[in-house]
């Protein structure tokens, strides 16, 4: 049997991932699979501590995390897309308004 | 059934000028415009009728002479700590002598004001007003504690800014009623800080408590509160030096002067020295201020009634003059003397003041004495009214103002015998022969000679403004009997019971040779009006070179407050205004804005508008909470 070490390990790394992805990456769409990569890396730290301490809670919760990161991306596409109509362009650093 | 018309009539007093001042300020505009008049006459009127009423019973209740007081609570007023007032009315001689002089007075002047405003726009605020006096004046007189009274006290105040300041579109009279205020205040300050320490002193603002407790106070508390008390009654009553602005007041419609500037609220400082006679009787030291006071103030303003050219304001300072007598008597330890020259003063300056009112009537509003002269013939009844006053008010008996003088000046030649000090009574003496001059004088240069104007054509007041004066005529040539002592002197034993100590030591005091004093009074009555008339016959006007123009200048104190006071009060205020409100003030307000804004400048510099930047800020600060935590733990 892996241990848990390893798979907190792995979800450690893809969430350091995916914030790298989101700090560094100028494509709106990009940032938007680095946030997802982080949400599942997040998932797999629940599942691991749920079998760590055999209880349920753990992986309850990684069902709303699915369910909360399925509309989140449906309001985030949407966003998206909605940029792209305006500004022909996806680049975050393009969506300035609130420079001061 | 005395007692209850007494608990009964003495708060219903109140009520009638209070509802007619409602009636008049509520509904004024869309009542006729004659009906104000009636209503506030007859709201006067009914006052005075239940104040006479209480009168009677009140004679039925008290033994023959002995002073009985009736404390009336009405109400818990307020409450806070130590301090628990009751809205309280008492009901003794003093109270009720005043109260039948305001509603008496105050009826009569009330019915001359239908005549007199007649041609006004607006009588009905007028009249609100007066009646609102009344209300207060007699708030003033019947109040069971000082926090009543002072409340009386400030109202018949603001009364008298509000007619002053009625024509407030002539900027003279809006002036004149500003300053009148603003003189009150500073004495009124200083009769609350005698308040204060009574309370402080005795626990208590009740007047009868007071009364009983003076007794507990020490010398130096007594002086001070006495002197303070003083001070309050020398604004109210316009003596040395707060007496600037009753001359002034003179803007106001003529029955007003009538009322509030010559025969009640002036006397309000008077009252207030006979309400605590306790108190000033056991602080000799305080007395002889209020008598120097007096007595300078009586000199003071008859000399300058001398060279005025305005009649009212000749009548003015000539009240001014009077008030300073009744200040004399109190301060001579004879309160029951002043009441009395303060009743017979209130009668025969109404009926100067209205006779006055009447010939401005009759002359378009002209009352500069240069420019009036021969009216006794077509004003023949004022005249007539205007002389009886004019005797009254020289001394000439047996008029009323000869035996309240003439009592006053025994009295201030008793207190001479007593303590040496003969000052008072010597400028007492003077000012009789002084006031019989300036009063002959206006009498001579209105009334007698040919008109300064023979274009005018004067008209006789119309019977609703005649009926008054003649009442006033007729209490001015009677009233001295309340005192005499050939009638019994009513009004004297009436309040002898109440006033004075209780403990006299005036038995043992060499009695004044009372039959060559009565002389000496006559004989500068007579001598005065011998002088005033070989000086003005023919309505010749002597300007008495130096000493006129220092007269004329009033002294040069109204010249000296301006300089002193009235000017740089004015530059500082300019000074407020301008340099230090746009400087200071405003700069201050500017500074933090100004700062507030450069800190916002810099501030707005974390806002770079790049989205990565924040979720840095959002990663950096997780990692720095969830660090905290887990050290923590």
């Amino acid at each position: 049997m892996v241990p848990s070490f390893a798979y907190l390990a792995l979800s450690a790394a893809l969430f350091t991932l995916g914030a790298m992805g989101v700090l560094v990456r100028r494509s709106a769409l990009i940032i938007f699979m680095s946030v997802e990569l982080m949400l599942n890396s997040v998932n797999l730290a629940f599942v691991t501590f749920a079998r760590m301490h055999q209880s349920i809670e753990g992986q309850v919760v990684v069902f709303f995390v699915l369910v909360v990161t399925a509309v989140e991306v449906v309001v985030g596409l949407a966003l998206i897309v909605d940029i792209f109509r305006s500004r022909e362009s996806v680049d975050v650093d393009d969506v300035d308004l609130l420079r001061g | 059934m005395n007692d209850v018309v007494i608990r009964v009539g003495w708060p219903l007093m109140l009520v009638w000028p209070l509802v007619g001042w409602l009636a008049n300020g509520l509904l004024g505009g869309r009542l006729p415009r004659t009906a104000s008049g009636i209503i506030a006459s007859g709201v006067a009127g009914a006052s005075f009728a239940t104040a006479l009423l209480v009168a009677s019973a009140y004679r039925g209740v008290a033994a023959a002479d002995a002073a009985v007081s009736f404390p009336i609570p009405l109400f818990d007023w307020l409450g806070a700590g130590r301090l628990t007032v009751e809205a309280s009315l008492l009901v003794d001689p003093l109270a009720l002598v005043m109260a039948l002089v305001v509603g008496g007075v105050g009826f009569l002047i009330h019915v001359y004001s239908i005549g007199y405003m007649a041609d006004d726009p607006h009588p009905s605020r007028y009249f609100a007003y007066l009646n609102l006096f009344v209300f207060a004046m007699l708030l003033l007189v019947s109040a069971g504690n000082l926090l009543l009274l002072f409340v009386g006290w400030e109202l018949v105040g603001l009364c008298s800014y509000l007619l002053i300041g009625y024509w407030f579109d002539r900027p003279a009279a809006a002036a004149a009623g500003r300053k009148a205020f603003v003189v009150n205040r500073i004495g009124d300050a200083a009769f609350l800080l005698g308040v204060f320490l009574l309370f402080v002193a005795l626990g208590t603002l009740d007047i009868l408590e007071i009364r009983e407790g003076v007794a507990t106070l020490s010398g130096a508390e007594r002086r001070l509160a006495a002197l303070l008390l003083f001070a309050g009654a020398t604004g109210k009553s316009a003596q040395l030096p707060l007496h600037i602005w009753l001359p002034d007041a003179m803007e106001g419609p003529t029955p007003v002067s009538a009322l509030i500037h010559a025969a009640t609220m002036v006397t309000a400082g008077v009252f207030v020295i006979a309400r605590l006679d306790r108190l000033f009787l056991t602080a000799p030291e305080a007395l002889v201020v209020v008598a120097m006071v007096g007595a300078l103030t009586a000199f003071f303003a008859a000399t300058v009634a001398l060279r005025q050219h305005d009649l009212k304001r000749v009548l003015a300072y000539s009240t001014i003059s009077q008030l300073g007598y009744m200040f004399v008597g109190m301060g001579v330890a004879a309160p029951s003397a002043a009441i009395f020259h303060l009743v017979s003063h209130a009668f025969f300056k109404a009926l100067l003041f209205l006779a006055a009112g009447s010939v401005m009537h009759a002359m378009h509003e002209v009352i500069d004495m240069r420019r009036l002269g021969g009216l006794a013939r077509p004003l023949r009844q004022t005249a007539g009214g205007f002389v009886i006053g004019a005797l009254a008010l020289a001394g000439v008996p047996p008029f009323a103002g000869f035996f309240s003088k003439d009592l006053i000046l025994e009295h201030a030649f008793a207190f001479g015998l007593r303590t040496g000090n003969y000052l008072p009574y010597a400028l007492g003496l003077v000012t009789a022969a002084v006031t019989a001059v300036y009063i002959t004088r206006a009498v001579l240069l209105t009334f007698s000679g040919p008109p300064a104007e023979p274009g005018a054509r004067p008209h006789e007041a119309p019977p609703v403004m005649l009926w008054p004066m003649a009442a006033l005529a007729v209490l001015s040539v009677t009233g001295g009997l309340l005192g005499a002592s050939v009638a019994g002197a009513p009004l004297l034993r009436f309040l002898d019971g109440l006033l004075g100590l209780v403990e006299s030591g005036a038995e043992a005091a060499p009695h004044p040779p009372a039959g060559l004093l009565l002389g000496l009074s006559v004989a500068a009555a007579l001598a005065g009006m011998l002088v005033g008339w070989r000086a003005h016959r023919g309505r010749r006007d002597p300007v008495l070179g130096r000493v006129g123009v220092f007269l004329e200048q009033r002294w040069y104190i109204d010249a000296l407050y301006d300089r002193a006071i009235v000017a740089p009060g004015h530059t500082l205020a300019r000074w407020l205004a301008g340099p230090f409100d746009l400087g200071v003030i405003d700069g201050a307000v500017n500074l933090v804005g100004r700062g507030l804004g450069a800190l916002g400048g810099q501030a707005r510099r974390l806002q770079t508008g790049y989205a990565r930047q924040y979720a840095l800020g959002v990663l950096i600060g997780t990692v720095l909470i969830l660090g905290y935590w887990m050290l923590r733990w």
